[in-house]
């Protein structure tokens, strides 16, 4: 199975949005004209100017650099959360998939315990545990989203171990571990890409709820849902504080679920 | 013809096999419903002979030659092989090949689990039994995706093939294929059967294909094998109501 984006006046408006936001995120992890965390009374609230093109906020902080560490936060926490829910879910739902039995149902139950759970209360009850901060909020995440994981691979695991080719591979001498890792996996892929994408945005927003809520990345870190919380009391003052973020949030959502319509 | 087959090896002992599977629950308080497939099948196959396997759809045929491979739980009865690894054609070559793989992967899959060739050898041996089945060894690179369905199932013998097995067994191999390729596919199996002196158990509902085919016929219904003989014997004398009754409808007798 090939993997392959088409290419259409879809995709491309993914990819430019996707990367109209992820490009200057990978910039900031590295570079940003201002020190994101240099506080300057004079500069407080400004608004729009040559040397600012963002304006800055209520600490006198560039919000252009700002926003260039916050998306690589959002970003990089989207990725560990998508990263470790699907490695973690893959492994559950092809333990239970493949093998079914006791095993399937004792995983599989508890797993629907996780799943009636919104996972962002999920994730919050994690967090509560964990405590804030923004490597725990990417735990406290990605444990929240290996349910779904667990519950998709599964579902693929079953309608392909009883595929003949599976059986041919049976009757080969393949062992289990091959049999699921060479002769099932790569036919789940297109699946996979597909939940990690809808993982990533879902996890790009749980971050900004959290963080939104006060309860995910802390001060002085930036990230596009801390810049949401701390830009509410503004909002009339100064409304291109909440914009920005906003709308950093919805280019990237929007372009990577853009993406992922046109896998195949 | 029986006389001579017991001067041969055998190949293949099946006694007193029964399989049944439990039906999955569809709500919790749901009894656990058990499905008999197989009912006391007992047959003996030897070496080099084709035999075909004759009955409605849902008879019992397929689980009968998965329950030969291992391939699932049999309730009660022995199954002895007297050959290794022995391999099945399956019913739809769109399914039984491995979409994500190239044909030289699913082919060498078997010797890289199974024996200690070497990268080279192992190439040769799949180059080899690819130009048996009549295709060339540039296929080795296509994946499954770019074959038409006859190359596929030849795909498939090539690889049935790989580790030399004594026994095949072929499960309704050429009923998912247009009939021009059928006449092929069939034409090839009964080569290679003279070729490498193979044992075939060879499942279909064409009684045609069975009489131009094989040697000796099994026909089955409800889990039983309530005819077993040489391919003259049942259809000019068939025994029991069923067999004359599937031989009248094929338009034989």
């Amino acid at each position: 199975m090939n993997l392959r984006i088409k290419k259409n006046a879809n995709s491309i408006m993914g990819i430019v949005l996707t990367a109209i936001v992820v490009i200057p995120a990978i910039i900031g992890i590295f570079w940003t004209p201002y020190d994101p965390e240099t506080i300057n009374g004079s500069l407080k609230l400004a608004g729009a100017s040559w040397a600012h093109p963002f304006g800055c906020d209520n600490f006198g902080r560039d919000i252009l650099s700002r926003i260039m560490l916050g998306s690589s936060t959002t970003f990089l926490i989207g990725m560990g959360t998508v990263i470790g829910g699907a490695v973690v879910g893959t492994l559950v739902g092809a333990l239970t998939g493949f093998y079914g039995g006791v095993i399937d149902e004792v995983l599989m139950r508890f797993n629907d315990v996780m799943l009636s759970f919104p996972s962002l209360l999920l994730a919050l009850t994690f967090v509560a545990i964990f405590g804030p901060g923004k490597y725990r909020v990417m735990w406290a995440l990605a444990i929240a989203f290996v349910p779904s994981f667990a519950r998709i691979i599964r579902a693929e695991f079953k309608r392909v171990k009883n595929m003949d080719y599976v059986k041919a591979a049976r009757l080969s001498g393949a062992s289990d571990f091959r049999i699921m890792y060479v002769h099932i996996l790569p036919n789940t892929v297109k699946v996979l890409i597909n939940a990690v994408l809808i993982g990533f945005n879902n996890a790009v927003l749980a971050e900004a709820g959290l963080s939104f809520l006060g309860i995910g990345v802390q001060p002085p870190d930036a990230s596009l849902g801390r810049m949401l919380s701390d830009s509410q009391t503004y909002l009339f003052t100064k409304p291109s504080y909440a914009i920005i973020p906003g709308m950093a949030i919805i280019v990237m959502v929007l372009g990577v679920s853009m993406i992922g319509k046109e896998v195949e | 013809m029986s006389d001579v087959c017991n001067n041969q090896t055998r190949i293949l002992e099946v006694k007193d096999l029964f399989v049944s599977f439990t039906e999955e629950k569809s709500s919790l308080f749901d009894k656990k419903k058990k499905i008999d497939v197989l009912n006391g099948i007992s047959f003996d196959m030897y070496e080099g002979e084709i035999v075909g396997l004759v009955g409605e759809s849902g008879c019992g045929k397929s689980t009968l030659a998965k329950s030969i491979l291992g391939l699932n739980k049999i309730t009660k009865g022995d199954i002895i092989h007297y050959s290794q690894y022995p391999q099945m054609i399956f019913q739809d070559p769109y399914n039984s090949l491995n979409p994500s793989k190239t044909i030289e992967f699913i082919l060498e899959e078997s010797l890289k689990n199974l024996t200690k060739l070497n990268v080279e050898e192992r190439r040769q041996k799949a180059k080899k039994r690819l130009e048996q089945v009549g295709l060339d060894d540039h296929y080795l690179i296509h994946k499954p995706g770019e074959l038409s369905g006859g190359q596929r199932q030849r795909v498939c013998i090539a690889n049935a093939l790989m580790l030399d097995p004594k026994l095949l067994i072929a499960d309704e191999p050429v009923s998912a294929l247009d009939v021009t390729i059928q006449a092929q596919i069939i034409k090839l199996l009964a080569g290679l059967q003279k070729e490498l002196g193979l044992s075939i158990l060879f499942i279909s509902h064409d009684l045609r294909v069975v009489y131009e085919l094989c040697d000796r016929v099994m026909i089955m219904k409800d889990g039983k094998i309530i005819e077993d003989g040489t391919v003259d014997e049942v259809y000019r004398n068939p025994q029991t109501d069923y067999t004359k009754q599937l031989l009248l409808s094929a338009g034989i007798m």
